[in-house]
């Protein structure tokens, strides 16, 4: 079967062309490159020119906070006029609104958060919009809080769980894009009629009805798809007929979900390794260079640079620096022992070189030791000079999801196409914690969030009592917690369903419910405090523990001592089992991350006094981090302690580590550096562990950036699962920053 | 075998190739001038460890050390002498790649301990008695035994020394240097140290006083010409 003789010449392999299967095709097609770097070339004067136009754009978006926000229409696949940068340079076009950097208005997540954000920047909606859209549309928010039980809303208002996507889109959902490209919409709508057809010999349970009325959405999507990409001139309804086009289709089906989206992470898979195939028969025809191939990918990078979403002033709080988790994954492992580096792996990287160093696409190497050791070599350069690209094991995730996932947001993975996730942010430990002493009454507001527990009154705090009452207050917590997200994602689903992206699904793809924690290291410390040293809590008049006195020492995480890192591992993995235990809405199977972002500020700034003498208001370590300066046995010993958190069957959501060091202690040469760092890589993934930030810089050169802001304008250092530009960064964000351990400090 | 150590660094980057396990042994006898580790010149506070304990923790962090290997610094390694070889001979039975930071001020046995050992790094405080005596405190016949055995053996070596600012930063004693080195028949490197201030807190909080108070850290720009200049 060869329907499409032009568009798949001289590509191999017969299953991909009879039902969608986009990994076999890479399989059977692409070339692996072992080679080094010094193929690599400049941008081309086009790339220039329309760069240095961003560059001017995202300078005055900078100092406004949004450059504009197109008010008189809303999200949605087809709604807005084409947009250009300069079109006669840009060989790879398309912008969410018709102009560049002009945020979508998404009323369907919930209206407040929309004139919350446009009020925070002096925008009003559309009077007509908001009249009708007020009147005759429910939104995904209203339908969350019909619904929302009592213990729900108070563990929201107190904290305990936050970053709730109960107001704004879920987003973490990839779709795979590259079957724009291969397939063209023609042929995916086919395929949707088929899964149609197929489910009328099914009955019509609930479930059926609804995954019937899902794929009629999709299709609808799918046309309006190839109506978007008319509007700029290009017939997708046939599979891409060279690179320009395979890079171009691929960009249609991402921009689509970026404009019928907002969703926290918009995340675009792996498409690098993909693409290459289409470079490579171009290279091979003569109608390709090298400098036309870096250029399409540099200006398809200026694309995704450009990706916007408006977000009120409390969510930027939470995320600073506007990120939007454009995450590429690149690299990884076959099974048969071959890398899926290509050429094109290093053009993607090299763009930070083209263009210089940027938080965004969060460009996320699937590394494995086995990966060519030129690629290894010019991964650890790229990270030395721009800090902004983060690792993650590819020997962990690829046991799980085969050898086609990606990563979604910062540290989540998911086989591209056929899986999808239900993302729900986070539940406060530490809190947790306290409140398993304090009866479930709020150690700040003195409030009662969870109902049912008696405070623990000992003068010394019993190390057994205060697990025993934890576990089950954790178990009361996850009860809640499914709770919520069940609720978030039965209205979302309802009032916000993203048929874009799903239509780049398989039909009913496995769906994971991905939960989260933060506040880790506080909790893990405090309860070896409780049980190593002596802990005696001060109570205020109401008999709330609101301080702690330690007498005595106590192992700490983060020195790779078993007395007190199983503990924690002892911790995450009674929780996750809580967490699945529930019934998950759509047959959902749980999984849990320890990644908190930035918000570990924010988290920290909420939690009273902790028993590991940690002070009321002090930020937490960001996701699995130990605590600052409280990891003394030097960088392994830190790394060891995170690499013992279990990842499969438990934090299959991912396990974020952020790992900064001093350039002068990663050697005194450029090339010693590059094969430290590499060693570095591959001895704490050899260990088990799921992922690394990486920044090499000196604490100096960050304070100097706190204080001269505009001498560092592209300064981009990597924080808990992305990348951010230093200077986006709040001054509390900045200082938390700079007082994370910095390995190799003489 | 019991020995007294100062700490362990379990990630070190530049002492010696790749990734290594650093410990710092206690105890010194010179006292140099610029000496950044005054902590580990006796045994105050020494942690009490194990060769055993030390090869677990190389075994356990092998993943990282393959490209690496172990070091052994100080304070002086050399003057504990039974438990360093004890040391050199577990991690070679382990199969890592083994270096002793030193400058060669020990109790003998040098022979045997760099029968074990694959690189020696070796701090050159000053190349005539004069100026040794007024760095270190102490005459050069000790040093000059463990040269002797060490150009006998042939360990690859780096060499080092501390360029500090008005007694050695000259082009005279660079060429000195580099006459002086040409006895190592297997030299790998030869570092020229910028004397840095990072030592002056340690002395504080020890309630000793700085022996070079006043003189400035070395000048990055001349430590570039005098590394050119010896590398001519």
């Amino acid at each position: 079967m060869n329907i499409y003789e032009n568009e798949w010449r001289s590509f191999k392999g017969d299953t991909w062309k009879e039902a969608i299967d986009v990994a076999k095709f890479i399989e059977e097609n692409y070339e692996e490159y072992v080679g080094d770097d010094t193929f690599l070339v400049g941008p081309t004067e086009k790339t220039k020119k329309v760069w240095g136009i961003c560059e001017d754009l995202l300078k005055q978006e900078l100092e406004k906070g949004v450059l504009d926000i197109e008010v008189k229409r809303v999200s949605g696949i087809n709604n807005f006029e084409p947009g250009y940068i300069d079109k006669d340079s840009e060989v790879i076009v398309g912008l969410q609104t018709d102009a560049p950097l002009k945020r979508i208005v998404n009323p369907y997540g919930g209206m407040r958060m929309v004139e919350q954000a446009l009020n925070a920047y002096g925008y009003e909606l559309d009077a007509d919009i908001k009249k009708h859209f007020n009147t005759y549309r429910r939104t995904h928010n209203d339908g969350v809080f019909a619904a929302y039980p009592s213990d729900v809303r108070k563990a929201r208002h107190a904290g305990l769980l936050t970053g709730l996507p109960d107001a704004y889109g879920r987003g973490r959902i990839i779709g795979d894009y590259r079957r724009v490209a291969l397939y063209g919409i023609d042929y995916l709508i086919e395929k949707k009629k088929e899964d149609l057809i197929d489910l009328e010999k099914l009955n019509l349970t609930e479930y059926n009805i609804r995954l019937r009325e899902e794929i009629t959405l999709q299709i609808q999507a799918l046309n309006d798809i190839k109506a978007m990409a008319a509007t700029y001139g290009f017939d997708i309804s046939k599979p891409a007929t060279n690179a320009q086009e395979a890079i171009q289709w691929t960009y249609f089906g991402y921009l689509a979900a970026i404009k019928e989206n907002n969703g926290a992470a918009m995340s675009l898979g792996r498409t690098s390794t993909f693409l290459d195939i289409y470079i490579e028969r171009d290279l091979k025809e003569g109608t390709l260079s090298e400098e036309t191939a870096q250029e399409l990918i540099d200006q398809f990078i200026i694309k995704l640079r450009l990706a916007r979403h408006l977000r009120t002033p409390e969510y930027n709080e939470l995320f600073t620096g506007d990120p939007t988790w454009v995450t590429e994954s690149i690299g990884g492992m076959l099974e048969n022992g071959h890398s899926l580096v290509t050429k094109t792996s290093f053009r993607y990287l090299h763009t930070l070189i083209n263009l210089s160093s940027a938080p965004e696409p969060n460009m996320t190497i699937l590394w494995s030791p086995q990966l060519p050791e030129n690629f290894k070599n010019y991964c650890a350069k790229i990270s030395i000079l721009t800090d902004s690209i983060q690792y993650e094991n590819d020997e962990v995730m690829r046991p799980l999801h085969g050898s086609d996932y990606a990563i979604a947001c910062c540290v989540s993975a998911m086989t591209v196409g056929k899986q999808m996730q239900f993302f729900g942010a986070r539940c406060n430990l530490a809190k947790a914690l306290l409140y398993a002493i304090n009866g479930g009454y709020d150690e700040i507001t003195g409030e009662k969030v969870v109902e049912g527990y008696e405070k623990i009154m000992d003068p010394i705090l019993d190390f057994d009592k205060v697990t025993d009452v934890y576990d089950k207050m954790l178990g009361t917590i996850a009860k809640t917690y499914v709770d919520a997200m069940n609720t978030i994602h039965y209205m979302h689903d309802k009032y916000a369903y993203e048929a874009g992206q799903m239509a780049l699904h398989d039909t009913d793809p496995e769906k994971l419910m991905a939960f989260g924690v933060a506040g880790f290291s506080v909790a893990v410390d405090s309860l070896s405090a409780i049980k190593f040293a002596k802990v005696k809590p001060i109570r205020n008049e109401e008999g709330l523990a609101i301080d702690f006195e330690i007498e005595g020492d106590y192992p700490k995480y983060g020195n790779d001592d078993d007395r007190v890192d199983l503990i924690g591992v002892d911790l995450i993995k009674a929780f996750y089992e809580k967490l699945n235990s529930h019934p998950l809405y759509k047959g959902a199977r749980a999984t849990l991350s320890i990644l908190t972002i930035t918000s570990n500020v924010v988290y920290g700034k909420k939690t009273g006094a902790t028993p590991d003498g940690r002070p009321a208001g002090v930020a937490f370590a960001p996701g699995a981090n130990p605590m600052h300066g409280r990891d003394e046995s030097g960088a392994i010993a830190s790394l060891n302690s995170v690499a013992k958190i279990p990842y499969a069957n438990c934090c299959e959501d991912g396990i974020s580590n952020t790992f900064s060091i001093v350039p002068d202690a990663l050697g005194h040469e450029d090339e010693e550096r590059i094969h430290n760092l590499v060693s570095i890589m591959d001895g704490y993934f050899t260990r088990g562990a799921q992922h690394l930030n990486v920044n090499v810089l000196n604490r100096e050169t960050l304070m100097d950036a706190m204080e001269n802001p505009d001498k560092y304008p592209t300064l981009t250092i990597r924080i808990s699962g992305y990348a951010v530009r230093f200077n986006r960064l709040s001054k509390e964000q900045q200082l938390e920053v700079i007082n994370r351990t910095f390995h190799g400090t003489i | 075998m019991k020995g007294y150590i100062d700490s362990i660094e379990s990630m070190g980057l530049v002492d010696g190739p790749g990734i290594r396990m650093v410990v710092f042994l206690k105890g010194c006898k010179l006292r140099c001038l610029y000496c950044h580790n005054p902590e580990t010149w006796d045994y105050v506070h020494a942690k009490v460890t194990t060769s055993e304990e030390i090869a677990l923790r190389v075994k356990r962090n092998l993943s990282y050390y393959q490209h690496g290997g172990i070091t052994f610094s100080g304070g002086e390694p050399l003057l504990q002498p039974e438990f360093l070889l004890d040391c050199l001979k577990r991690c070679k039975k382990i199969g890592v790649h083994t270096a002793i930071d030193t400058a060669g001020v020990g109790i003998g046995h040098y022979d045997e301990i760099l029968e074990y050992t694959d690189l020696v790094i070796l701090d050159i405080k000053a190349i005539e008695d004069a100026d040794y005596y007024q760095i270190t405190g102490s005459h050069m016949d000790e040093y000059s035994k463990f040269i002797e055995a060490l150009k006998k053996r042939k360990n690859k070596v780096w060499l080092r020394q501390v360029i500090v600012p008005g007694f050695n930063d000259t082009e005279e004693n660079i060429l000195k240097l580099k006459e002086y080195i040409k006895q190592f028949p297997n030299v790998e490197k030869v570092e020229l140290l910028p004397y840095h201030l990072l030592g002056v807190e340690k002395y504080k909080k020890l309630g000793i006083s700085y022996p070079l108070e006043g003189v400035p850290a070395m000048d990055q720009e001349k430590i570039k010409k005098l590394t050119e200049l010896l590398e001519s």
